[in-house]
């Protein structure tokens, strides 16, 4: 069994795989939800209608598709530098800490200059996050998956022990909690009432800014080409190291502003359970979007819509929702060999 | 004695819209040598491939002595007695000799792998051959040579009655070819046949007793050796009549690149070299002897240890592949494959990879797609690449538009030097010519061009003064016409490269 | 007692040891993988699968040798998905293991809380109890540390030198060795390198559910969400430290954990001076300074993470 490259994929082809691994995610999640006892197709008319079945469920969505875009982003641009950030965890949540550090009454100053303040110290907290790993990677070689999961772990312990230390909330009646950000430092909310708020916005312009990069700017073109062919990329002249580098910048940068935004937009302080594992999910939403950062948006609120759907789902009907998150492994995994499928032919001999 | 032992039959074989192999009927008699005979493409290794089971062909037959042979299955083609040396040795660096020779000889599920027996056995059949090795070395501490010779060993412990070379002497000096050669007649007087890949014509000559000619996947010709000359070969192979390059002789002019005793990390020892404007080097010798090392050195991708380099009269001692193409030298990779082109971008993203840094196409840090393109548009119509659009990825060029894009690419600069790398590796002899051409037309120009190649002949055709490197040592160069196949055989194999001797003033 | 006084005692190695058995089996198993040519960032996933099909067995009124057994198919049927899709497939191994990862431990949560839908607190099993082997447990010091420990920790030593004489002794051995070096090689001597790869990552899958089980089945006897914390990546830093080799791989494994299980009774010591949280944060630290310091000399399969196309340059 070989697999041959199809010269040019035809229309049909490029959309039908795809179109086939949505449809055996959903037939397997189908039969999951049946183990339960629940009727598949009613549960998933529960999970859509949870998801977009009104203007609340559709906001909440977006809501929480915000933070998945930023981390979705930073795992894109990364991966398609081949930089395999898998810390979009422990940057969010440095990103986090820089927020609360700065926001929390240090600097009293009007919003226009405080936000624009905290999305600079946010972002650079995320990306010396990642510089760490990346450094490591292209000075000595360590493997940049296994340094970015630990760290993932280590930052996690590190806030705790802020939460319950330097970064503790004295009127918190104890819990491990940190004060909250002040007036001036929140992002407004885009519908009175509602919990959307501005960081949906900025996540939306670095969608914008990040396709800009790929495709007009020439560190696009060099993140590209070192993704593709370190050896090819060093011998053309581009300075790979420094290349990497600044992809972990980039990269490091967007996830800690999904901090930034959970903390400023949506919840006010910090606590343990900020991040229900957006960096994770991020880097399923990367791959669901094939990489491309406007494609990053729409993967970003499909799988909130999932995430959100299922929450509202599983509270009327008897499914964990956890079948949330099997569905969107699954369509990972389906996603990724349909898209092998659209550039390889299979061939029995 | 003259029994078949292998006949193929009306093998055909499609890779897409690529007929690699059209109808191919042969045989081979038992103790014969039978050479396959054709230019890069023609569909040599891909039919061997069939033979040996690596692919599958979509019609035809196999038969040995007589018994139909399973298509698609390496161990029944083992099993029959047939054994492939390959072009690219298929040997695991980091494992011993005799790891590599026992794998797959044993039953698989062996609690206790018999490694005393094996090496012995190995040892009795080294000294029947004259194919000495030590079997508990690691295949990388081995020479070229040394590797080539477990290749041979690995096919002979599975009781090999059918070798298949593949390209064997693409590694080796005259010498160590002839001694190839002389170890080849000894294994057909004990019975073995053998089947000979190459493209080389003095080779297959001297070595074979009948020759099967191939060309565009076609079977062209059959002749017995002694019934046939390089010039019918020449033109059966080509299927028309090839004209050598003529090269004009011209005085040289100034010293273009200097290097004085330059010592590398990488495997350069003491080198010197020195390249004038309007002539051609050609460095000769046995790859792995430091040609990398070389090419690393003068393209910016590693610096000097010690020693000097001078390029154009300036220190290029810190020089980086960026600063080495402004400087307007033109840098053919030794593989395009991992180096020269990155596959799965397009054509126009990679004609622009040395230059984006440039203000025709770079603006601020914007880059200018349309003047890429314009760019991409002008080299492929310049240099005749075939390719379906500027925006087709790489990875659909055959192997010779391939090296024309990055011919175009670099000749672009209007290069003072340029570093030709194995230029015509792979390539067809139509692609071969081509390049050919373009390093003697720059030469004209007054550039200096120094090519590093493994292929004797094709250095002999080129330059104006050759030297040989030898474990990271260069000799003094010597003109051309100063200079026998024989004296660089043994150069190329270490001769007066000893201390104190290499460099006369 | 003092922290030199517990770095002698025998309770600290015997901790050690049994803290290091889930490693071992985990290292072992991504270790075979690796040495075929496979990444399998699956593990921390496949951990969790074992952890969950190994307790649930013995919770369904199983005997605890059925459970592992359960535990090793559970992480094989896995392990095999994995294979599928990077070895004939030729996926990227980054990607399919993590989702592998994501895939199998979301899976195990949704079938334990369909299976227990209403409980707060995990219900327990009958775990493994310590066999001190007779006589050799009666050796003072030695005794206590090595040989009063579970069958499961028994059984990962055993496991290790398995690993080892099947990969340097045995033909198979060899060609998972050769996979991960050359597959060419493989291939030219009339073996499948697809059947070594898939069958490589198959039973490296297998010890990574066996390790996953022993934390349900031996270190404590309830399934906890979260319980793997991290220890499948450790695993991988832990086949870098020990150079692909098993030997050297059980010595880093213990090593770490004696680490491990020190700093666990120091934070006991020091109290309040340093926050608990530095303490926990220790052996993650510790594993990316070991994946530092190897990966200088880095001995790696030539092959890793490089799929093999027939004929394709």
């Amino acid at each position: 069994m070989r697999l041959e490259p199809r010269e040019q994929p035809s229309l049909l082809i490029t959309l039908l795989y795809p179109a086939l691994a949505i449809l055996a995610t959903l037939v397997f999640a189908g039969i999951l939800v049946s183990f339960s006892g629940a009727n598949p197709f009613s549960v998933f008319f529960l999970v859509f209608k949870g998801a977009a079945g009104s203007q609340f469920a559709f906001l909440e969505t977006l809501t929480r598709a915000t933070p998945l875009i930023f981390t979705g982003l930073a795992a894109a641009v990364a991966f398609r530098a081949k930089l395999w950030n898998i810390g979009g965890e422990a940057q969010l949540y440095m990103g986090a800490v820089a927020t609360i550090v700065f926001g929390t009454g240090l600097l009293p100053w009007p919003s226009p200059i405080l936000v624009p303040i905290l999305l600079v110290v946010s972002a650079l907290a995320g990306a010396l996050t990642l510089l760490g790993p990346a450094f490591l990677k292209v000075r000595f070689g360590v493997d940049e998956v296994v340094t970015t999961l630990l760290l993932n772990f280590i930052v996690i312990l590190f806030v705790s022990l802020l939460l319950e230390g330097p970064l503790k909330d004295p009127m918190g009646l104890g819990w491990p909690q940190t004060k909250k950000v002040i007036a001036e430092a929140q992002l407004p909310k885009l519908i009175q009432g509602k919990r959307l708020h501005f960081g949906f916005i900025l996540a939306l312009a670095a969608a914008i800014i990040v396709w800009i990069v790929n495709t007009r700017m020439a560190l696009g073109y060099e993140m590209k080409a070192v993704g593709f062919s370190p050896r090819a990329a060093r011998f053309a002249g581009m300075k790979v190291d420094r290349i990497m580098l600044k992809t972990a910048l980039l990269s490091g940068g967007l996830a800690g502003l999904a901090g930034l935004s959970e903390v400023a937009g949506l919840k006010g302080n910090l606590t343990l359970d900020l991040s229900p594992g957006f960096g994770y999910a991020g880097i399923v939403v990367a791959m669901l979007a094939l990489l491309h950062p406007l494609g990053v948006v729409a993967a970003a609120i499909f799988v909130a819509g999932i995430f959100v759907g299922a929450d509202a789902m599983s509270r009327s009907a008897q499914v964990p929702s956890y079948i949330a998150q099997v569905m969107v492994a699954t369509a990972l995994l389906a996603m990724v060999t349909a898209l092998m499928f659209t550039r390889y032919r299979l061939r029995w001999k | 004695m003259t029994d078949t032992v292998l006949k193929l039959e009306r093998i055909s074989k499609r890779f897409g819209p690529l007929l690699a192999n059209d109808a191919i009927s042969f045989d081979l008699k038992r103790g014969e040598i039978v050479a396959l005979l054709g230019e890069n493409g023609a569909g040599k290794t891909t039919l061997m491939n069939i033979l040996f089971g690596h692919y599958v062909a979509d019609e035809g037959a196999i038969s040995v002595a007589g018994r139909a042979l399973p298509p698609g299955q390496p161990h029944a083609a083992i099993e029959a007695g047939i054994g492939m040396v390959h072009q690219h040795f298929t040997l695991a660096d980091n494992l011993t000799v005799l790891d590599n020779i026992m794998l797959g000889t044993e039953k698989p599920w062996r609690l206790h792998s018999a490694k005393g027996e094996a090496r012995q056995r190995l040892n009795r059949l080294a000294e029947d051959f004259g194919l000495l090795v030590a079997p508990d070395k690691t295949v990388a501490e081995l020479s070229v040579g040394e590797r080539q010779r477990v290749e041979i060993l690995k096919v002979l412990y599975r009781e090999a009655r059918i070798l298949i070379l593949d390209e064997p002497t693409a590694v080796l000096t005259p010498q160590e070819s002839q001694t190839l050669f002389a170890t080849l007649k000894k294994l057909t007087q004990k019975g073995l046949s053998i089947i000979f890949i190459s493209h080389k014509l003095h080779e297959v000559l001297s070595v074979s007793d009948r020759i099967f000619v191939l060309r565009s996947g076609k079977l062209v010709a059959e002749r017995p050796t002694k019934a046939t000359t390089r010039q019918e070969l020449a033109e059966l192979m080509v299927g028309r009549p090839i004209a050598e390059p003529r090269i004009e002789p011209q005085v040289p002019g100034d010293v273009h690149v200097d290097v004085r005793s330059v010592t590398t990390s990488d495997g350069l020892e003491r080198a010197d070299l020195t390249l004038h404007g309007g002539e051609i080097l050609g460095l000769a010798g046995v790859s792995g002897n430091g040609q990398t090392a070389l090419a690393n050195l003068l393209s910016g991708l590693t610096r000097p240890h010690s020693g000097s380099l001078h390029i154009f009269g300036e220190d290029a001692a810190r020089w980086t592949p960026d600063i080495v193409t402004r400087r307007g030298i033109a840098r053919i990779p030794e593989d395009r494959h991992a180096e020269g082109l990155i596959a799965d971008m397009s054509v126009t993203e990679n004609v622009i990879a040395e230059l984006y840094r440039e203000e025709r196409f770079n603006k601020r840090g914007f880059l200018d797609w349309r003047a890429a393109e314009g760019f991409a548009r002008d080299i492929i119509a310049k240099f005749d690449v075939k390719c379906p659009s500027p925006l087709a990825r790489v990875r659909l060029l055959s192997g010779g538009n391939m090296q024309k894009l990055i011919l175009g690419r670099t000749l672009s600069l209007t290069p003072r030097f340029i570093l030709a790398c194995q230029p015509a590796r792979g390539l067809d002899i139509g692609a071969v010519a081509y390049v050919h051409e373009h390093l003697i037309e720059a030469r004209k120009r007054g550039a200096s061009v120094l090519l590093i190649s493994d292929d004797l002949d094709e250095i002999l055709n080129l330059s104006d003064r050759i030297a040989v490197i030898y474990r990271g040592r260069i000799s003094k160069p010597l003109a051309r016409r100063d200079v026998s196949i024989k004296e660089l055989g043994l150069m190329m194999a270490g001769h007066g490269f000893g201390e104190g001797e290499a460099h006369a003033a | 007692m003092d922290a030199l006084e517990i770095l002698f005692s025998a309770t600290l190695w015997a901790a050690a040891i049994r803290i290091a058995s889930p490693l071992i089996f985990a290292t072992l198993g991504e270790l075979i993988s690796e040495r075929a040519g496979v990444l399998n960032l699956g593990i921390e996933g496949i951990m969790t699968v074992g952890a969950f099909a190994g307790w649930y067995t013995v919770y369904q009124g199983g005997d605890l040798w059925l459970g592992v057994v359960v535990a090793a198919l559970a992480g094989a049927a896995f392990g095999l998905l994995h294979a599928v899709l990077v070895v004939p497939l030729g996926l990227s191994q980054h990607v399919t293991g993590i989702g592998i990862t994501l895939f199998a431990a979301s899976l195990t949560y949704y079938t334990y809380r369909l299976a227990f839908p209403e409980v707060t607190s995990p219900p327990k099993i009958e775990a493994f109890a310590p066999w001190p082997i007779p006589i050799l447990s009666d050796i003072p010091f030695l005794g206590e540390a090595l040989f009063r420990q579970t069958p499961l920790t028994y059984l990962a030593f055993i496991a290790a030198g398995l690993v080892g004489w099947f990969l340097y002794r045995t033909p198979a051995g060899l060609a998972v060795r050769t996979a991960g070096e050359n597959p060419a090689a493989v291939e030219a001597q009339g073996i499948d390198v697809t059947k070594v790869r898939i069958a490589a990552v198959v039973a490296g899958s297998a010890l990574m559910g066996i390790g996953g089980a022993f934390l349900t089945l031996s270190a404590f006897n309830s399934f906890y969400f979260e319980m793997v914390n991290g220890r499948g990546w450790i695993a991988i830093a832990l086949v870098v430290f020990g150079s692909w080799r098993p030997g050297k791989a059980l010595l880093g494994a213990l090593l770490f954990a004696a680490f491990d299980a020190y700093q666990l009774r120091l934070q006991q010591l020091t109290g309040s001076f340093v926050p608990y949280q530095v303490f926990l944060m220790l052996p993650y630290a510790l594993s990316i300074l070991a994946l530092i310091l190897m990966s200088r000399r880095a001995a790696y399969p030539r092959a890793l993470m490089i799929p093999y196309r027939k004929g394709e340059r």
